[in-house]
């Protein structure tokens, strides 16, 4: 005998979060750096700062603008206003991640 | 009710049972009589043959109707039920109808059988379609191993777990007063909401049973401030994971172990409230290995880590209690923490002497030449704890005498000293350095009566750069 609810099928609650990634997709990336500043950004990881300082002078060797910026902790995501600020100051960034 | 019925007498019948076959006729002579008479049915829409059969085989009347038994016959008036019988019984028929002579040959009476609203493997169905439990339905047809469909879903730990139906969910938050819709954590890496309910599902996932639920809330909480870092935990290459502390009367309520292999494995509350920690920071925080988790070695507390602490043995007080909390008030206490590190003394029978062993076990945390660089649980077992209690020492004694011990001179631990490149910067070479915090340095009792044991749980990055051990009440 078949019912609605005869058990032919069995179902089980889902554990996650539901959220499917969201796809997105890259900003276009520039052809060219000329005009364009590039913001530096330390996660405060040791050595970062190395990587970063030997960047910078490489770029502002050809004339490119730089902004530095640093999370203060690498162990946590940067705050909203960091990332508002990042987002609203430079057109590119360099991120050095790890030591 | 929700239901409309209609007016007149409602029958309700499944094929399936012998007295609702019996009765066919009975039901052919009310239509005939001119009762307004409608016949619902629960499993075969054609039954019975010739009476107009209304389809109930969803069990919406059935359910509104709370039937135990079928047949079942409901008089509605003005569309709310004002009486009802149960089962084949010609007088009682005779009487309710108010029509005479029915079922020429039927026996006088036959009990009815089991509304299918009772039967077990549809209870449970039913139940997840009335409770408002949110959570996306799985769907498995019924050859497909539960087991399997999990583990591809990447829903484990690596180890299999218990399939979540609606009906243990529901078990489950039964063990708290909480609402399933409140958010009970945001969970990193992803900073997804956890309401009770999905806490719930992976608790159930887990093996954990309804009375430990609470503690799982509460160390799910504590998890997930931004003092105690779940994400950066999470994240690091270190070992650690969340060790998971319980104190006050529901460990002992909940048959938690803080006595024999207090840290090891075979007791249900322990391997579970800890395991479904970790199931949430993996479904609901996005923290899987190799994606997020970078860990290096990892450990095997990253499965669960969990454990009571013995209270009634100590020779001190609850390690919530010094944290804050009162006394006979249960509560979680958060560390992230790596695999235990034992170490044996059998022969101080003095705590100078036995303090000193426990220092050069704890000198070892991330690195013996890094200070300051990670917090640690000392965990004494009951017969170095006696030393202690025999001396009259107290905790607090105890811990300033560790830090005492495991204060150096600079010189000796900065980079390089000791023909070691690893070490502390060289500019602390003249400063007298501390191993740890007093705050970072947790004392707990735990473990069987036998073995002049202790063991060192060390830490990952402390402080606000790392984590912050927390401390959380237990809410019913």
């Amino acid at each position: 005998m078949s019912t609605a609810i005869d058990g032919d099928v069995r179902i089980y609650l889902d554990p996650t979060s539901e959220r499917t990634a969201i796809a997105r997709t890259l900003a276009d990336r520039p052809a060219s750096l000329e005009g364009k500043v590039v913001g530096l950004i330390d996660i405060s990881k040791p050595r970062g700062d190395v990587f970063l300082d030997r960047l910078e002078t490489l770029l502002t060797g050809q004339g490119l603008r730089t902004v530095r910026f640093r999370k203060p902790t690498f162990t946590k995501v940067a705050p909203v206003d960091l990332r508002h600020e990042i987002s609203t100051k430079c057109d590119v960034i360099v991120e050095a991640l790890a030591d | 009710m929700g239901i409309p019925l209609p007016e007149g007498i409602v029958a309700v019948v499944k094929a399936d049972c012998p007295t609702c076959r019996l009765v066919v006729p009975v039901l052919a002579e009310l239509r005939a009589a001119g009762v307004a008479l409608t016949v619902f049915t629960q499993d075969d829409p054609a039954f019975p043959a010739g009476l107009e059969p209304v389809d109930d085989t969803d069990l919406d009347v059935s359910v509104a109707l709370d039937l135990d038994t079928v047949p079942t016959l409901v008089k509605v008036e003005g569309g709310a039920e004002v009486e009802r019988i149960v089962g084949w019984s010609r007088p009682q028929w005779e009487k309710f109808t108010g029509v005479a002579a029915l079922g020429d040959g039927l026996p006088e009476h036959r009990p009815g059988c089991g509304s299918l609203t009772q039967d077990p493997a549809v209870v449970e169905r039913l139940a997840a379609r009335s409770t408002g439990l949110r959570s996306r339905r799985l769907e498995l047809a019924r050859l497909e191993d539960e087991a399997e469909a999990f583990f591809e879903r990447g829903w484990t730990d690596g180890l299999p777990v218990v399939p979540p139906t609606p009906a243990r969910v529901l078990r489950m938050l039964e063990g708290t007063t909480r609402p399933a819709d409140e958010v009970v954590a945001v969970v990193g890496p992803d900073f997804a909401d956890c309401t009770v309910e999905k806490a719930a599902v992976n608790a159930v996932m887990a093996g954990c049973r309804p009375e430990y639920f609470p503690v799982v809330l509460a160390a799910l909480e504590a998890a997930c401030t931004d003092e105690f870092n779940m994400h950066g935990l999470l994240c690091t290459t270190w070992f650690t994971g969340p060790v998971v502390i319980v104190n006050g009367p529901i460990a002992t309520e909940i048959g938690m172990n803080s006595g024999v292999n207090a840290l090891g494995q075979g007791n249900r509350a322990n391997a579970t409230i800890g395991r479904a920690l970790q199931l949430v920071v993996r479904n609901i925080g996005g923290g899987r290995p190799g994606e997020i988790d970078r860990a290096t070695l990892g450990g095997p507390g990253k499965y669960t880590f969990c454990f009571a602490e013995d209270e009634a043995g100590s020779p001190w007080e609850p390690l919530a209690v010094e944290r804050g909390i009162p006394e006979g008030t249960s509560a979680v206490t958060l560390f992230a923490g790596s695999g235990p590190h034992g170490f044996a003394d059998q022969k101080s029978r003095e705590p100078e002497s036995l303090a000193r062993s426990m220092a050069w076990a704890l000198d070892g945390v991330f690195h013996p030449k890094l200070a300051l660089m990670s917090d640690a649980v000392l965990v004494v077992a009951p017969e170095h704890g006696r030393v202690f209690r025999e001396a009259g020492w107290s905790k607090a004694r105890l811990r300033s005498r560790l830090i005492e011990l495991l204060t150096k001179p600079g010189a000796e631990i900065v980079a390089g000293a000791g023909g070691c490149a690893e070490g502390m910067p060289e500019h602390l070479a003249g400063a007298d350095i501390p191993k740890f915090v007093p705050e970072g340095l947790l004392i707990v009792h735990a473990g069987g009566a036998a073995g002049m044991f202790s063991a060192v749980i060390g830490g990952w990055v402390r402080g606000d750069i790392g984590s912050v051990p927390v401390t959380r009440k237990v809410k019913p």
